[in-house]
């Protein structure tokens, strides 16, 4: 395992509205990912998770503590700085796919090729997930799992170098969420790209390098799994 | 093609009805814009370059009779730069095919040279031809309103003696663009015609050997109009000059001014609300969409996107509409200023009149078509794009509810559950409430400004030639005749009263503001034709002093009271220190009413009378008009019902056209408020509804809730609608007084029950079409829909 840090946070503390409805979201938190990794957040919902992960994608901004891409400080970015990061770095997989619904799966897929450096051509990345025979589908006329692949093709074209995954199989039954999952862990593998998942769902926690727990804006415990479960050993 | 273009092209082909209703408000101000400018433009420009290429004069002047001789003179006032003199009589006509008589204006035009002032532009025929005498040219409206044509004849009373006139050409002359008769304030082409014949037959035929009575001059231009003015008077004092006057007072002239400048108005102020109706529609229906693709911008800027991107994209959408309605707007600009402008051509004679437009319009209109979109969106688009994406993921909290006035009054259970959620949902957004009220208001607003112009012209018809005008027939001595003369004329046959009056041509002076006008000698208590006020009251003639036109007393800026200088232009042109006795507030022309013995008596003249205003009984009419062709003492006639009935014939289509315009243009923003109200109400409650109906809720039940809502939103709109409409017909009857006319602030009241209905009718139209979506709402696939 390389040992040199993509991200680390330090003290990253987050709070949500103001005097009475004021809502701690992180307290604290020190973390480092390291490249190539997968890591899976575990927590209940409500734990801070979700806010985690937006800050690490550059989507969400902290209220104290200092979070580093690599040598740059996201938390001193610009606004246009922060774009310009997603835009190269970050690939997103959200829990309810957002895909544009007036665009088929190909053209999805291409709204994030159109606008990076390097990516790969959209129907290689719908291949790398296995929906080559979909490409001219709206969302509408495909399945939750395959939504969430064309979702998982449209973050991964642009060959980024971080996946950052918020329940991805959330809204999705166990057969699907596990085409999913290993959708996830073969560009983790393929193309060695640091992956972090969100879930509250322990037993995906087996798949990966790390788990770290949240709990109340804190983390709990941190667990590196020496023999990580094949993805189609999952169940739940 | 980009992907995020492919959504754009995708998003709207979505939103089609949407998008065309907004784009159909769009077209029709662009429309509105370019017909009105481009026909202003049009007609500026005709006017212009006909007044240059045919040296239209800039002084003119009347009088008795002065030699030749004097031209010189007056071409060496300082100031002057050509001069033009002339013989210009009135005839009787008598005209085939026609029973009443016709009465025209004779003009002298040199035999060898063209003249060097108001020169003719020759449609068809040929000019006149020395030594012939009774060849002439005639003006192109009597000439088609007869259908005369190069060859024909025309007989009149030239000085008494009836003549037989060939006509050899017909003409048209920049000094008579718009033909109106004398003492009228419409054109009437039937009974009135400008004749133009050789100098030396006019000498002869007038007895005018080597003489003139009328005068036009043309000035450098560094010129001051009131001081050659001056000068012409004195310089023709002598000989009987009646005043000399500018282009603000040649009546053809001041006509197109007028319309040039109402033009102005209507091209401005109409465009306006329709562009500000369309900016607050697609306010309301980009806002409904940024907030459905809520997770869509968040997306996007979690790839990457830039805010700019995204507001460019959807900034793209709107354009994408204003550029379709602004396409069907130039054309539908086009041929509606293609129809006005054969309308106008059939009042102003031009040589060339076609609708023109020029590119600086188009460009302009779509600045300002797409400025107002712009305007419109930018909030709704800046704040959607600009919201953290992390926030723009999670689905916006939920509205809070809070306890109506119903509830707050603690009268709710009078209301059934169905009611109170209407309510709750209009209270709760107030604002967007009042806005789509204020939406339809608008609407109900064009149709009430569409119908002003209407109600405004008929009631101005209404005063001039029912209440001020009871007479049937007014009748010019061709001399000042005295009083007893009044008797003949009652024997006349047919005549069943007559009244005299006596008029005399003049200028009122108040310190240094000064107008040139008729006064109008009446009886003390006038029977036929009788000065009104706003109020359709009569008002009493005073016995001593000057009763004028409210505008006219704006003018000289004078008030009842005030002392004035009466400089009678005709006669002995006495200078009379006169007083202000009253003002009346009339609706056409500039007038000034006397007491018709107490201006004999200022004058210094005995009892004298210019002509009568005549009753005449219907069975006799046609011996009367047989009698007058032949009475060389009466100069001319012009018969009410006649004139009024002439103008029905040319302008009633253009009026009925005009009319269906407005109410389609109405209709198109009506339908656009409520149908685009409709569809995002239903767009933004269809998962409350699915959710009612599923936990058992009729489906008739759910569309009551929506268009109860719709029902209480066009209720208020209505009230708010009448007074804007109501607001704006005030406004534009200020903007459009003008000293020709001033719109009378009137609105019957059929006018705004016909905007009312013609909104209720769209707001109907536009329930049926919810409907019929919430009956094929799919209860499931709502529910699924993550909002």
């Amino acid at each position: 395992m390389n040992t040199k840090a993509v991200f680390s946070a330090n003290g990253v503390t987050k709070v949500y509205g103001e005097g009475d409805v004021e809502v701690h979201a992180l307290r604290g938190i020190d973390l480092e990912l390291f490249e190539k990794e997968f890591v899976v957040l575990l927590g209940h919902s409500g734990s801070g998770k979700s806010t985690l992960l937006n800050i690490l994608g550059g989507l969400d901004q902290v209220t104290a503590g200092k979070v580093y891409y690599r040598d740059q400080e996201l938390t001193a970015a610009t606004d246009r700085e922060l774009t310009h990061y997603r835009r190269i770095h970050v690939g997103f997989v959200f829990q309810f796919y957002n895909l544009i619904p007036s665009l088929t799966a190909r053209e999805n897929v291409a709204l994030v090729t159109e606008i990076s450096e390097d990516p790969m051509k959209p129907d290689a990345a719908l291949e790398l997930v296995d929906l080559g025979h979909r490409l001219d589908h709206f969302p509408a006329q495909l399945s939750g799992g395959e939504q969430q692949r064309v979702a998982i093709a449209r973050a991964i074209a642009k060959q980024p170098d971080v996946l950052l995954c918020d329940e991805p199989t959330g809204a999705l039954d166990v057969k699907t969420g596990i085409t999913v999952l290993e959708a996830i862990e073969r560009v983790n593998r393929e193309l060695g790209t640091t992956t972090a998942v969100i879930t509250h769902n322990a037993v995906i926690a087996d798949m990966a390098n790390r788990v770290i727990s949240l709990s109340d804006g804190q983390i709990t415990e941190v667990k590196v799994i020496e023999s990580r479960t094949a993805v189609g050993q999952l169940q739940w | 093609m980009l992907a995020l273009d492919r959504k754009l092209v995708r998003d709207f082909r979505q939103m089609k009805g949407q998008a065309a209703a907004i784009a159909a408000v769009v077209a029709c101000g662009v429309a509105l814009f370019i017909m009105s400018l481009a026909t202003l433009v049009s007609m500026q420009e005709s006017q212009r370059a006909y007044y240059e290429r045919y040296r239209f004069a800039e002084i003119f002047v009347s009088l008795k009779r002065a030699p030749r001789l004097l031209e010189d003179r007056l071409a060496s006032i300082p100031g002057v730069s050509r001069v033009q003199t002339r013989i210009v009589r009135p005839v009787n006509l008598n005209v085939v095919g026609m029973s009443e008589p016709a009465t025209g204006r004779i003009i002298s035009i040199p035999e060898f040279d063209d003249p060097k002032l108001n020169a003719l532009h020759l449609r068809s025929g040929r000019y006149v031809e020395p030594w012939r005498e009774n060849e002439v040219l005639v003006g192109e409206a009597f000439a088609e309103a007869h259908g005369l044509e190069p060859g024909d004849t025309v007989r009149a009373v030239l000085n008494g003696r009836l003549e037989t006139l060939e006509v050899v050409g017909i003409a048209l002359s920049p000094e008579y663009i718009a033909q109106i008769p004398p003492g009228s304030f419409l054109p009437d082409d039937r009974r009135y015609g400008i004749f133009w014949m050789g100098e030396r037959a006019m000498e002869a035929a007038f007895d005018m050997e080597s003489a003139f009575n009328n005068a036009t001059m043309r000035l450098t231009r560094s010129a001051s109009v009131d001081r050659v003015i001056e000068q012409v008077d004195s310089l023709l004092k002598p000989y009987g000059g009646l005043g000399a006057y500018d282009r603000d007072d040649n009546v053809s002239h001041r006509f197109i001014s007028d319309e040039i400048s109402q033009l102005k108005t209507m091209g401005l102020f109409v465009p306006a609300i329709f562009l500000g109706v369309a900016a607050f529609l697609l306010n309301v229906v980009l806002r409904r969409l940024l907030s459905l693709q809520r997770d869509q911008i968040a997306a996007l800027k979690a790839f990457g996107y830039t805010d700019a991107q995204i507001g460019w994209h959807y900034m793209k959408l709107v354009l994408m509409i204003v550029v379709f309605g602004f396409v069907v707007g130039v054309v539908m600009g086009i041929f509606l200023g293609k129809s006005v402008t054969g309308m106008y051509a059939a009042f102003y004679r031009f040589p060339v009149f076609e609708f023109h437009l020029d590119p600086p319009i188009i460009v302009a209109s779509f600045a300002i078509t797409s400025g107002a979109a712009f305007v419109g969106v930018y909030g709704a688009v800046r704040s959607a794009v600009t919201l953290p994406p992390a926030e723009a993921m999670r689905p916006p909290s939920p509205p809070v509810y809070s306890p109506t006035v119903i509830e707050r009054l603690g009268i709710e259970r009078l209301f059934s559950q169905q009611f109170r959620m209407i309510l709750r949902e209009l209270e709760r957004r107030w604002a967007k409430s009042l806005l789509s009220a204020f939406g339809i208001s608008l609407a109900l607003s064009i149709l009430i400004v569409g119908n002003f112009g209407n109600d405004a012209i008929d009631y101005l018809m209404h005063l001039q030639f029912f209440v001020s005008d009871r007479s049937d027939m007014q009748i010019v001595f061709r001399e000042v005749t005295s009083g007893p003369a009044i008797h003949e004329v009652a024997q006349l046959p047919g005549v069943t009263y007559a009244e005299p009056f006596r008029s005399v041509p003049a200028r009122l002076r108040a310190g240094h503001r000064m107008r040139q006008v008729g006064v109008l000698g009446l009886q003390p208590k006038p029977e036929l034709f009788r000065p009104i006020d706003a109020d359709e009251q009569v008002v009493a003639i005073p016995k001593e002093g000057l009763l004028l036109s409210e505008k006219l007393a704006e003018i000289l800026a004078v008030r009842a009271g005030d002392p004035i200088k009466l400089e009678v232009l005709e006669g002995e042109r006495p200078v009379l220190e006169v007083f202000v006795a009253g003002t009346v507030n009339d609706f056409s022309g500039l007038s000034v009413y006397v007491d018709r013995l107490w201006l004999s008596k200022v004058m210094g003249e005995g009892e004298a009378i210019s002509g009568a205003f005549l009753s005449v009984d219907e069975q006799s009419t046609e011996a009367l008009y047989e009698r007058l062709k032949h009475t060389p003492a009466v100069a001319g006639s012009t018969i009410k019902v006649a004139a009024l009935q002439s103008f029905l014939e040319t302008f009633a289509e253009n009026i009925l056209r005009m009319r269906a315009f407005n109410i389609f243009f109405a209709c198109v923003i009506a339908f656009g408020v409520v149908y685009n109200n409709a569809r995002i109400a239903l767009s933004e409650r269809s998962r409350e509804l699915a959710t009612l109906r599923v936990i058992g809720f009729t489906r008739r039940e759910i569309t009551g809730i929506l268009i109860g809502e719709l029902s209480i939103i066009t209720a208020l709109a209505i009230p708010l609608g009448l007074g804007l409409g109501h607001f704006f017909c005030y406004l534009l009857s200020f903007q459009m007084d003008t000293e020709m006319y001033r719109i009378p602030f009137v609105l019957h009241s059929s006018t705004y029950a016909t905007a009312v209905v013609v909104v209720v009718i769209a707001a109907i139209i536009s329930s049926f079409v919810v409907r019929k979506r919430l009956r094929s709402l799919d209860l499931i696939a709502v529910l699924k829909t993550r909002e």
